[in-house]
């Protein structure tokens, strides 16, 4: 007889696990390395600063009650920009998948705006809702809409359609097969949609209070920016960074509330 | 209630499915369809279910259903069409929501259909955690909820390996003795039809004709595995058959 072997694996992957150390880890290495290169002068201050020295203009801004009316006005800006915004993309979206007159008018008009860089048009929103909180509001909304009727609508599109037309031949009423079968399919789509619509929202968020905004994020980062104040800047982009993590955690936890019969 | 098919016929654009199809469709009997893949099986059960409209001859309905019928034409899907975030219990209850039903009375259909299927201790899982067979279960059980005049069922059984066919044909044959309901039921395979129908229809290949009714007068509780009548009976039916189904392989060949 040949020679025998164990017949090599070659399954596995592509099936995405919870590993939560790993991310936080990466972290970790990336901010030590930083760390030991700018004090060897390796990483000269001027290229990247000091993580220590970041952490403590954060923790003076704290002590100074700053952190907070900063971060306090760019959350409420967030928060209604991107409800309004998810809000009515949501809406949209499902009455486009639903309502094929509606799809028809309305998808060309969505492709026209998708592309159009919503920071060019904030000059606009300022003619329309004034130099106040109201203008900045419709430029988060209007940029965290557009992504979510694309993927609202997509996802809807998406329902298995047996599934429909078995809600059909038991005489479901129409309100019951969108509400019972049509939106609950489409909802991991819609989710993942959100996901990245509210990313768009904090890049909005920060673009709007760079224009005419004594307190927030984006006005503190652009007044370090200006100063070429590096560690304040960072300072101000790791809030960013953490606002970040904490939507896309909020997300990933209503997905795991909402979606738990996908075991 | 019966059904009445008057001279079905059906076209997609300019290719005709269906034509002149012409059946009775007693109340209380199982009326099996057979015939070459492709040859319009599933589009007339969606006719005779209003899914879709024929294009000529109508499907009419003669006498009242039952009273108490949630839902007179009741499918089971080859797929099982189980809604993958409800339980089995809520995926029968989805079908009784739209009713002008208490709570209590909801509770019980649901768990008279779930002990029918022998579904009860699985009443709070999932469709991902059920097998195959477990899951045509729930579709049954879903559609005998709804108190079906007739029951249409297309294939329900050829998703499932064929062990658990076997077992839950003999289910299907326990629910009808039980209670005998009406049913269309479509298949593939000539061993379910002679074991389940009281008349079996063979459609030609496509257009679908009705080449041949066959009737079997064996009740239902005595047709066991291997009886000798039915062997002939599918051994006739497949005669029949061999030569449509050459024909329509031919057929998808060639294009
Ligand atoms: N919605 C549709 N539009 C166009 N053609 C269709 C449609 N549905 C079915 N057909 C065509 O009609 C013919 C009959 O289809 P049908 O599904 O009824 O056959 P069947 O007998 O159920 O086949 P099978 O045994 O494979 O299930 C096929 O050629 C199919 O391609
Ligand atoms: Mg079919």
């Amino acid at each position: 007889m040949a020679d025998s072997r164990e017949v090599a694996f070659r399954g596995g992957g592509f099936a995405p696990q919870a590993k939560p150390w790993v991310g936080v880890l990466v972290f970790i290495t990336v901010i030590c390395i930083i760390e030991y290169g700018t004090r060897q002068g390796i990483i000269s201050n001027l290229t990247l600063p000091r993580p220590t020295d970041v952490l403590a203009t954060f923790l003076d801004l704290w002590r100074s009650g700053l952190l907070w009316s900063h971060l306090l006005p760019s959350l409420s800006r967030l928060f209604v920009g991107a409800a309004l915004g998810a809000t009515a993309g949501i809406c949209i979206g499902v009455l486009i998948g639903l309502f094929s007159l509606i799809r028809a008018g309305l998808v060309p008009l969505v492709a026209a705006i998708f592309p159009i860089p919503k920071i060019a048009l904030l000059p606009l929103f300022v003619i329309w809702f004034g130099i106040d909180e109201a203008s900045k509001y419709a430029l988060i909304a209007f940029g965290t809409f557009t992504p979510t009727v694309v993927a609202t609508y997509g996802a809807v599109d998406n329902v298995d359609r047996t599934l429909i037309r078995m809600g059909q031949s038991f005489s479901l009423s129409w309100f019951s097969i969108v509400t019972k079968i049509v939106l609950p399919g489409a909802m991991p789509g819609i989710l993942s949609g959100l996901r990245i619509s509210l990313a768009i929202a904090i890049i909005l968020l920060v673009a709007a209070e760079m224009l005419g905004a004594e307190y927030g994020i984006g006005a503190y980062i652009l007044e370090a920016g200006s100063l070429y104040d590096l560690e304040r800047l960072f300072v101000g982009v790791t809030i960013l960074s953490l606002l970040g993590v904490l939507v896309s955690t909020l997300i990933g936890y209503t997905e795991k509330r909402l979606l738990s019969w996908r075991g | 209630m019966d059904l009445q098919l008057e001279q079905i016929g059906h076209r997609y654009g300019d290719m005709a499915v269906l034509d002149n199809i012409n059946l009775d469709i007693p109340a209380g009997k199982i009326v099996c369809i057979v015939g070459p893949s492709g040859c319009g099986k599933s589009t007339l059960l969606r006719l005779i279910g209003g899914l879709e409209k024929p294009s000529a001859g109508s499907v009419v309905q003669v006498g009242e259903p039952p009273a108490g019928s949630f839902n007179p034409l009741t499918y089971v899907f080859q797929d099982f069409a189980l809604l993958p975030w409800r339980t089995v219990e809520d995926n029968v209850r989805l079908v009784l929501e739209d009713h002008p039903i208490n709570k209590t009375e909801t509770n019980a259909i649901i768990h008279d259909v779930l002990s029918r299927t022998k579904l009860i201790e699985f009443r709070h899982a999932f469709p991902r955690q059920l097998s195959g067979g477990m899951k045509q279960r729930v579709a049954i059980s879903r559609a005998l909820a709804v108190k079906p005049a007739v029951m249409l069922m297309d294939e329900p059984l050829s998703a499932l390996d064929s062990q658990t066919r076997e077992l839950l044909l003999d289910d299907l044959i326990r629910l009808w003795c039980r209670e005998p309901f009406t049913s269309v039921y479509v298949t593939h395979n000539l061993n379910e039809a002679v074991r389940i129908g009281h008349s079996i229809v063979v459609l030609s290949r496509r257009p679908g004709r009705i080449r041949e009714v066959v009737n079997i007068d064996l009740p239902l509780e005595q047709r066991a595995r291997g009886h000798i009548e039915l062997d002939r009976q599918q051994t006739h039916l497949w005669n029949i058959m061999r030569d449509e189904a050459i024909a329509a392989d031919q057929e998808l060949l060639s294009g």
